[in-house]
């Protein structure tokens, strides 16, 4: 079954509390060579079929509408993976 | 209905012409605080209506309380599924109509409001990672908003504040904008508790009809409930602002 998948990531701007809070976790564990780190989310989206143009769209404008919010968020990436 | 106190102490004094005007109090799957918003309506002198996120109607309120709570467990972000019930069409359209409905959103009904493009901004993490419940000084920047004319203009308030997602943020053209017309309506006083711009508590729309704020005003509309400060009933002023709005803008 074919996926979309849709990453989003904190806009660059904007300072990502957890991200901090991770790279502040890392030199304890031995891990010195991260100066930064951001978080951000993977969406999976599954399609029972074939993923068309028209289903793309759907998927781009679900990631803007609810999966993003645009004042905080920025959608980096679209994409169809085959299962 | 009279609320009767729940410990020693006279009822808060209202004014029974009131009870005539109801408000509606949104409950999400995940609201916590619906019920303490009820009762702050009821202790104001007001009548609350109980609305469900799935209503298709607005039942005739005279205006809306988005309750706090973790609306669907905060999942995706804070209110982001709660923004697209059906109920929240109605409210959406109805706030930005020329009636006016007056909109209050506290906490989890802030971000709701966030998400619902009726407030600008967004609420993210706090700046320290943590949840955090403690009493909350807050400065009364605007009072010609509906939820806050029964407060002086600089008035100090002091009412809980709990949450985790209280970071408010808004690119600097935002945060200009909304201090220039004067929709900064409430700051944080002494401490900024979370890492919002500029100590943002709590903003308007243009119309002053939507307000959204983080803390909570409706868990101090009762004496020995509230923070210890000034009888800890500082809140009771939102809701008693809105009825005397609604009851004065209908005679």
């Amino acid at each position: 079954m074919p996926r979309i998948v849709v990453d989003v990531m904190p806009k660059p701007e904007i300072l990502d509390p957890q991200g901090k809070a991770i790279v502040g976790a890392l030199p304890r564990l031995g891990f010195t060579s991260f100066s930064a780190v951001r978080q951000g989310k993977r969406f999976e989206l599954t399609v029972d079929g074939e993923v068309t143009e028209a289903i793309l769209t759907q998927a781009r404008e679900a990631a803007e509408t609810l999966l993003s919010n645009p004042v905080i968020e920025d959608v980096v990436n679209v994409e169809v993976v085959e299962a | 209905m009279t609320e009767l106190p729940l410990i020693g102490g006279a009822p808060v004094a209202v004014e029974p012409q009131l009870s005539g005007a109801k408000i509606g109090v949104v409950t999400f799957p995940g609201t916590l605080d619906d019920r303490d918003a009820a009762r702050a309506v009821r202790l104001a002198g007001g009548t609350a209506v109980a609305l469900w996120h799935a209503d298709t109607h607005l039942a005739d309120v005279d205006a809306v309380i988005i309750p706090g709570g973790f609306s669907y467990g905060d999942y995706l972000r804070a209110g982001a599924i709660s923004r697209f019930a059906p109920l929240m069409s109605r409210i959406i359209d109805a706030a930005n109509s020329d009636a006016k409905l007056p909109v209050l959103g506290i906490c989890n009904g802030f971000q709701i409001l966030t998400e619902s493009h009726l407030l600008p901004g967004s609420m993210i993490k706090n700046d320290h990672l943590k949840f955090l419940c403690r009493d909350q000084v807050l400065r009364v920047e605007n009072n010609n908003t509906f939820w806050t004319s029964d407060y002086e203009a600089g008035e100090e308030i002091t009412v809980p504040l709990k949450n985790q997602d209280g970071q408010y943020i808004a690119d600097d053209k935002t945060l200009d904008a909304l201090e220039a017309e004067g929709r900064v309506v409430f700051r944080y006083v002494g401490w900024n508790p979370n890492g919002s711009r500029r100590d943002i508590a709590g903003i308007s729309n243009a119309a002053g009809n939507v307000v959204g704020l983080m803390p909570h005003p409706e868990h101090a509309v009762e004496p020995g409930f509230g923070p210890e400060s000034n009888a800890g009933t500082d809140g009771l002023g939102f809701f008693t602002s809105v009825l005397n709005k609604i009851v004065g803008g209908a005679q």
